[in-house]
Formats: C-alpha cells, sequence, structure tokens
C-alpha cells in the first residue's frame, strides 16, 4: 500500500471515530456512494426538535381532617432547576463581580474579595452549601457582565447593576431584588468651581461603557440643553484614572460608587465634591438568567432573609440563640426550626441559617463593607428597613 | 498494489482501493464534520438563546440608541438609531484607518530606505526605531501614548499656544482650520477640473515617456499642475472660498479650528509609528531583493543615484513589497480595534456599547465581524489590482 493511501486511511479512521464521537444521533455518516460521481455532496440535514418538559408535581397535603387533597400541576420550561444542580455538581457558586470597586467588591489586602456584593455571593453559597467560602469569584466589566451571565459563564451577577425594562426582557436577565437603592450623581473637582449642570456646558465627562448612567447623562444633558463630549471608557480603573489626570470636568455614575471610589481610588479624595443634583433612580441588585425560575427564587429569598433577619433582630451573634429559644412563628419558619421552606427552594432547611449565621443579616453585611467605621461609608438613607424610614421590605417567610 | 490500473481493468479493484474515491470520500467525511461542528454550536447557541427567551434578528438596529458618542463625522445624538450609531464609528474606523495607513505608508518607506543608509548616525536610527516598535506590543504603545502623553498636557484653560495658532491641552489638540464660504462649492468645481488637467497630464507624460524613452516626472508635473489650477482658482473667485478659523480657548472646551482629541491622537500616532516599523522593514526587504547587478548596471550607464532608486531599484522592488504591504495594511485596519482601551469610539467601541445597551450579543458581534472582513477584502481587492499592475511583465 503506498503512503498516500495508508494516510488517507488512517484519516477516515480517525473521521470515523470523530463522527461516532460526537454523534449523538443528530447526523447520520452518509452512505458511501456507490458509483464515485464528480459533484457529490453531502448536505447534512439538522433538524431542530423543540421539548417542553411537563413536569407534574403532586404535593400531597397533609391527610388531616377535612383537608381536601389538592394537586397542583407546574408546567415548567427547560431550564429549571438545571442552575442549583449545575452548582451543586460543581462544588462552587461562580459569581460575577465588579472588583474594582471598593466598599461593594474589591480585593482586600489578603487577596480575598470583600465588600457588600461580594458578601451577598457569600451568603447565597452558605445558603446552598452551608459553607460561604465556597464561591469564585469572576470581575468583569460593565461591557461583558451581561454576555457572561446569559452564556452561563457565571451564577449568578453580583455587580452594582441597575434594573431597567429593557435589561429585564430583552437581555433575558432577571432581576432578583434591590440590594441598594442608589441614584446616579456627578463629581468634580473642588476647586473648579462647577456647581451644576449648566456649568457644564461645553465639558467632557467620563462615563463608564454600557452603563445605564451613560444613558441617563445623553437624557438628562438632552433635557437640560447641555452640550457635552461623552469620554466613555470601558472599566472603573480607567474611567477614574482619566478623570483624575483631568481628561474630564466630571465623572458620572452612580453616587454610590463614586463616593466609593473618590474614597478608595483618587489619590486625592477631599479635593473632589459630588455635586447635589440626582439624575436618575438606579435600584442595584443581584442578577440571574431567565429560563430557571428555582434558581431566581433562591437568589431572590436569600437575600430577603438577610432583610427578615435584619428586621426581627437575628444576626450572625444570636441566630444560634434564637434558633432554639424564639417563639416567633415567622423567625422558627426562617431559621428552619418550622415547616420546609428550605425543601421549597431545593435547599436544606437550615438554608437561611446558614446564611445569617456565617455572613450575617442585611444591617451587618452592610456595616461590614459600608458602614460609619469603614472608610467608604455611605449613610443608610433609602436603605433602611421600612420601619426605620427606608424602602427595604421582604415578603412574609410562610 | 499496483497503482498502474487502467480504466479497463477498473472493475478488478473494489471500490475503496480506488484512489479517486477515497480522495473524495475523505473531502466528504470531512464536509460531514464540519458541518456537524458548525451545526452543533449553531443548534447550541438558539437553544440557549430560547431557554433565556431571546431570539435572533437585527430588529434592533432601527431602535433609539440612547447614548452619546463623543466624536462624530456625521450629525449624531442620543435620539438617533443604533444604525446610526454603526454609521459613526465605522467612519471613525474609516477616518484613523485611512490617515493612518497614509501616514504609516510615507514614514514607513522613509525608515526603510533610511535603514540601508551608507550614513552609519542615519542607519542606527532607523534600526533602532524599528526595533523598538517592532518589539512592543501595540496595546502598550497605545495605553503609554493615551496615558503618558496626550491626557498629560496642560489643562484647558494652560493650553499650550503655538504660532498658528495651535492650542495644545489635555482635552485634545485643536488646529487652524478652514470653514467653507459662499464661493467654497464654486471652488470645488475648480479642484475637479484640476484633477481632470492632472490626469490628462500624467496620461500624455507617460504617453510621451514610452515613445522617447525619456522619464519625465510624472507624479511631480501632475501634482504642480493640480496646485495651479487651485491657487489660480483661489485667486480668480471674487472672495476666497476658505476662510481661516483660528481655535480658541472657550470655557471648557477648546473651540473653533479643527479638533483632535486625545484619544483620536494616541490612536493615530499608535497606529503610524507602530505600522510604519513593519512597512519599513516591508520595504527594506524588496529594496534587498533587487539584485545587486541592477544597481550597478545603473551605475555604469552613469545614473545618479536617486535615478537608480526612483527607476531602476523601487519599481522592481514594489512587486515584492506590495502583498506584504497590503497585509500591513489590513493589520492597521484591523488594530484600530484597539481602541477600546483608550475610548476612541471606533466601530467596536461603539458596537460594544451597543451590544451592551441592546443584548444583542450575536447580531452585534455578527455585524462587527461582517464590517471587518468587508473593510479588509476591500482593501486587499484594491492591492491585488494594484500589484498586477506592478508585478513584472514576463514576456
Amino acid at each position: 500500500m503506498t503512503r498516500k493511501t495508508f494516510s488517507l486511511f488512517s484519516l477516515l479512521t480517525v473521521a470515523a471515530i470523530l463522527v461516532a464521537a460526537c454523534g449523538g444521533g443528530a447526523t447520520q455518516a452518509p452512505q458511501a456512494p456507490q458509483a464515485p460521481s464528480g459533484e457529490a455532496q453531502a448536505t447534512p440535514v439538522v433538524e431542530t426538535v423543540e421539548v417542553i418538559k411537563t413536569v407534574v408535581v403532586t404535593v400531597e397535603a397533609p391527610a388531616a381532617a377535612a383537608t381536601p387533597q389538592v394537586k397542583i400541576q407546574v408546567a415548567q420550561a427547560p431550564g429549571f432547576g438545571e442552575t442549583l444542580k449545575a452548582v451543586q455538581a460543581r462544588g462552587n457558586l461562580i459569581c460575577g463581580v465588579n472588583g474594582q470597586l471598593p466598599g461593594f467588591s474589591f480585593l482586600d489586602p489578603d487577596g480575598n474579595y470583600s465588600g457588600f456584593d461580594a458578601d451577598f455571593c457569600r451568603a447565597i453559597a452558605a445558603a446552598i452549601f452551608g459553607d460561604p467560602t465556597k464561591v469564585e469569584f469572576r470581575p468583569t466589566t460593565t461591557g461583558e457582565r451581561f454576555t457572561v451571565l446569559q452564556t452561563g459563564e457565571i451564577d449568578v451577577l453580583s455587580r452594582n447593576t441597575t434594573w431597567s425594562l429593557v435589561r429585564d426582557t430583552e437581555l433575558g436577565l432577571n432581576f432578583t431584588v434591590t440590594t441598594f437603592y442608589d441614584g446616579q450623581g456627578i463629581m468634580v473637582p473642588k476647586d473648579s468651581g462647577l456647581a451644576s449642570l449648566e456649568d457644564l456646558e461645553g465639558g467632557t465627562i467620563c462615563v463608564q461603557k454600557g452603563t445605564t448612567t451613560e444613558l441617563n447623562l445623553a437624557d438628562v444633558m438632552a433635557t437640560a440643553g447641555v452640550n457635552y463630549t461623552p469620554a466613555v471608557f470601558d472599566d472603573v480603573n480607567a474611567t477614574y484614572g482619566a478623570y483624575a489626570e483631568g481628561r474630564c470636568d466630571a465623572v458620572t455614575s452612580d453616587k454610590s460608587q463614586l463616593s466609593s471610589v473618590a474614597k478608595g481610588l483618587l489619590p486625592d479624595p477631599e479635593n473632589h465634591v459630588i455635586l447635589d443634583l440626582t439624575l436618575s433612580k438606579e435600584p442595584l441588585g443581584p442578577v440571574v438568567r431567565q429560563g430557571d425560575d428555582q434558581w431566581f427564587d433562591i437568589v431572590k429569598w436569600t437575600i430577603f432573609a438577610t432583610i427578615a433577619a435584619e428586621e426581627y433582630g437575628v444576626s450572625s451573634a444570636n441566630v444560634d440563640e434564637m434558633r432554639s429559644t424564639s417563639t416567633n412563628p415567622e423567625v422558627k419558619r426562617l431559621l428552619g426550626v418550622e415547616g420546609d421552606l428550605g425543601p421549597k427552594l431545593g435547599l436544606t432547611n437550615d438554608w437561611a441559617y446558614n446564611a445569617i449565621k456565617q455572613v450575617g443579616n442585611y444591617a451587618e453585611i452592610y456595616d461590614r463593607s459600608l458602614g460609619e467605621g469603614t472608610p467608604t461609608y455611605i449613610p443608610r438613607g433609602l436603605n433602611s428597613l421600612y420601619k426605620d424610614g427606608g424602602i427595604l421590605y421582604s415578603p412574609p417567610f410562610r | 498494489m499496483k497503482k498502474s490500473q487502467t480504466f479497463g481493468d477498473r472493475t478488478l479493484f473494489a471500490v475503496w482501493r480506488d484512489e479517486r474515491f477515497l480522495r473524495l470520500l475523505g473531502q466528504i467525511v470531512f464536509l460531514v464534520i464540519l458541518a456537524t461542528f458548525l451545526g452543533y454550536l449553531a443548534r447550541n447557541m438558539l437553544n440557549n438563546l430560547r431557554q433565556q427567551g431571546m431570539g435572533l434578528g437585527f430588529d434592533f438596529l432601527p431602535l433609539t440608541a440612547g447614548f452619546d458618542i463623543g466624536e462624530h463625522l456625521i450629525p449624531y445624538d442620543r435620539s438617533q438609531t443604533y444604525l446610526r450609531a454603526f454609521e459613526v464609528g465605522l467612519l471613525n474606523t474609516a477616518l484613523v484607518a485611512g490617515l493612518g495607513i497614509f501616514f504609516a505608508t510615507i514614514l514607513g518607506v522613509f525608515f526603510g530606505i533610511a535603514r540601508l543608509s551608507s550614513n552609519f548616525l542615519i542607519q542606527a536610527i532607523a534600526r533602532a526605531y524599528i526595533e523598538f516598535l517592532r518589539n512592543m506590543p501595540l496595546l502598550v504603545l497605545l495605553i503609554f501614548l493615551y496615558t503618558g502623553i496626550f491626557i498629560q498636557f496642560p489643562k484647558v484653560r494652560q493650553a499650550i499656544t503655538l504660532p498658528g495658532p495651535v492650542l495644545i491641552s489635555n482635552r485634545g489638540i485643536a488646529i487652524p482650520w478652514g470653514t467653507p464660504t459662499d464661493t467654497f462649492p464654486l471652488f470645488v468645481r475648480i479642484l475637479g477640473i484640476g484633477i481632470l488637467l492632472a490626469i490628462t497630464l500624467s496620461l500624455g507624460l507617460s504617453w510621451f515617456g514610452r515613445r522617447t524613452g525619456r522619464a519625465p516626472l510624472v507624479w511631480l508635473w501632475s501634482i504642480l499642475i493640480f496646485i495651479a489650477a487651485a491657487v489660480a482658482g483661489w485667486i480668480a473667485l471674487p472672495s476666497a472660498p476658505l476662510k481661516l478659523d483660528a481655535p480658541t480657548v472657550q470655557g471648557l472646551r477648546l473651540a473653533g479650528g479643527q479638533q483632535l482629541s486625545p484619544e483620536f491622537m494616541a490612536l493615530l500616532s499608535g497606529l503610524v509609528v507602530y505600522t510604519s516599523a513593519f512597512i519599513a522593514d516591508v520595504v527594506r526587504s524588496g529594496i534587498l531583493a533587487v539584485s545587486r547587478g541592477q544597481v550597478d548596471a545603473a551605475k555604469s550607464l552613469g545614473m545618479s543615484g536617486f535615478h537608480i532608486m526612483r527607476l531602476i531599484v523601487f519599481p522592481q522592488a514594489l512587486r515584492v513589497i506590495v502583498p506584504p504591504l497590503t497585509s500591513q495594511y489590513l493589520n492597521l485596519t484591523k488594530n484600530s480595534s484597539l481602541a477600546v482601551a483608550i475610548g476612541y469610539p471606533e466601530l467596536f467601541h461603539v458596537a460594544g456599547t451597543v451590544n451592551n445597551q441592546s443584548g444583542r450579543a450575536v447580531e452585534v458581534i455578527v455585524l462587527v465581524m461582517s464590517i471587518y472582513l468587508s473593510i479588509s477584502l476591500i482593501t486587499s481587492a484594491f492591492m491585488n489590482w494594484y500589484n498586477r499592475r506592478v508585478r513584472l511583465v514576463e514576456r
């Protein structure tokens, strides 16, 4: 046998193995044509079969007297429960964070991500695994954050992301709970003497690419009739770096980001001032993909658990005590002493207990990163419980 | 196995031993594997998109973009469409690529020839320039130029004023520029006539050159006649077609003249110097490829150094130079997408914003890829045409 035919045969063998390996019934190997006609062409037929899983869940109510048997039929979209399964199989939670924002998610000197957004990732990991360290943090830019979530590279995006209608619908995302109510502000150097939008006529404003702030800025400036030039950068460091170098007269972002960056990244924080005007509402919170409602619920209710815990005075310090002594039924259900709220989410019954015990309630998470003692202090303001004049409010745990 | 089968004893061989059949089968199998693989990827993507309730389609293009773009050659504001935003980005890319190719070629040819100079100093400088730039990643160079040079200029109110006046500040560089007056359209027509004259002259001169065997300076004369027409037109018109618009500092910005933003300047200068180093080497290799005998022969005919370069070496070098030069041009155009790092709103930068605001990652990337592909194909089609013209005609 000549070398040529031999190599041809080996190629064929490899090819055959490949076809067999990736076959999976999608395509059939073509029938070898009897006569080698010159123009033989192989057109693979790719059939798309849409499978909609209908899962019938039969819930047996406890056979107490006079309780009718109920049957609930739940039609579940494909993807239901897949994220939790994947996370559990992988053994950790992959959480997209900003990574450059002191107070929210930032590498501390020990090389760990710390901050408000990062702690919510830990709370979710604690609720799933009972271990807040089982999180892999992925720093993302504003430009890529939705794509990495859509493609499943991360499980949850906890990255000061504003909830808006387009993102909720067209981008295929689900916004869970607003963890931080914010508003867009403008920061200028103190010595510039700029005090209002009109003062910025003809100026250059630094803004991060692909943010709602970029859109709000355009809206507000168009409404106010102020001409300006946007200087658009890819990430936090580039944006504030250019601002610090004087490339822009002002920089705009969420007020929380401005204050945390001013205090954490600028060399001379005392020389910058955030103007007393709010350009927009910016509700920020973790985001998940559409299509897996169970996962959506898990993230949502883990956050609610931290808020409810603050409301009922449950903290990481007293959670064990509360668990054994509390007489409040809501606390008992929250901590898994009563009822089976955990299994309804696909988790163990001590999910909320774990999250609170190991990460803390909302107030603890807030104070750890943004509280008065920290260099990135932001007054709680709107982000207080509804009882204390804020708008944080958890639905009932039952 | 005997390879000497003829048509007659073909039946003696089993079909799988027929080399022609095997070749064909190999190709078919390869095609099937490729199609299966691509089909699998496409199916996977469509399934994932459907799972998230997202569709595919370009119906988002006519929607309102809602964001502003810092630099635009065509009118643009936040109420325009995504499509318009793409056009703005494409034009910015075209601008920086066009100017970049122009300057990089001039600089590259200069350094390429300088590298071969017999003057040690010139040769050493050219060598250092080429080696330094060729061995530095473009991204590093761009970020250095941007953060290290162009935004380190003084603030607007302390802008450096050079004669012209040229204003230099960290908001950019402003140079004097002409604003068209009423007579400008007429002047454009005069320029058109000038171009026609120049083309006629160049055709005539080349014909004359071929007839007589002398080589007149076709380009020089054509450009001179064009300039003469332009100057005559300028003087003949009742009022000057362009009014000088000098830049000034106005509030927070530079006003008037032509504004060159720091991002644009950093990107353009980065692309130009980086690519010019590669072009210099291409030019040098082209010149070295012309055999020494050609130069010696020209010398023995008593030609001067300039004439040898222009008439003997360069025309022959061109056919070696043009194909690699084409890929340098393509590289420059594609490298302009690195502007995302420094915030110049070229195509890829704008596409990133569109992607993020509209959420159509697949469509936006497909669009960006096909636009870059088209630009590259058009550029290489032109360069191939030029290459055929300068190729050595063998008889």
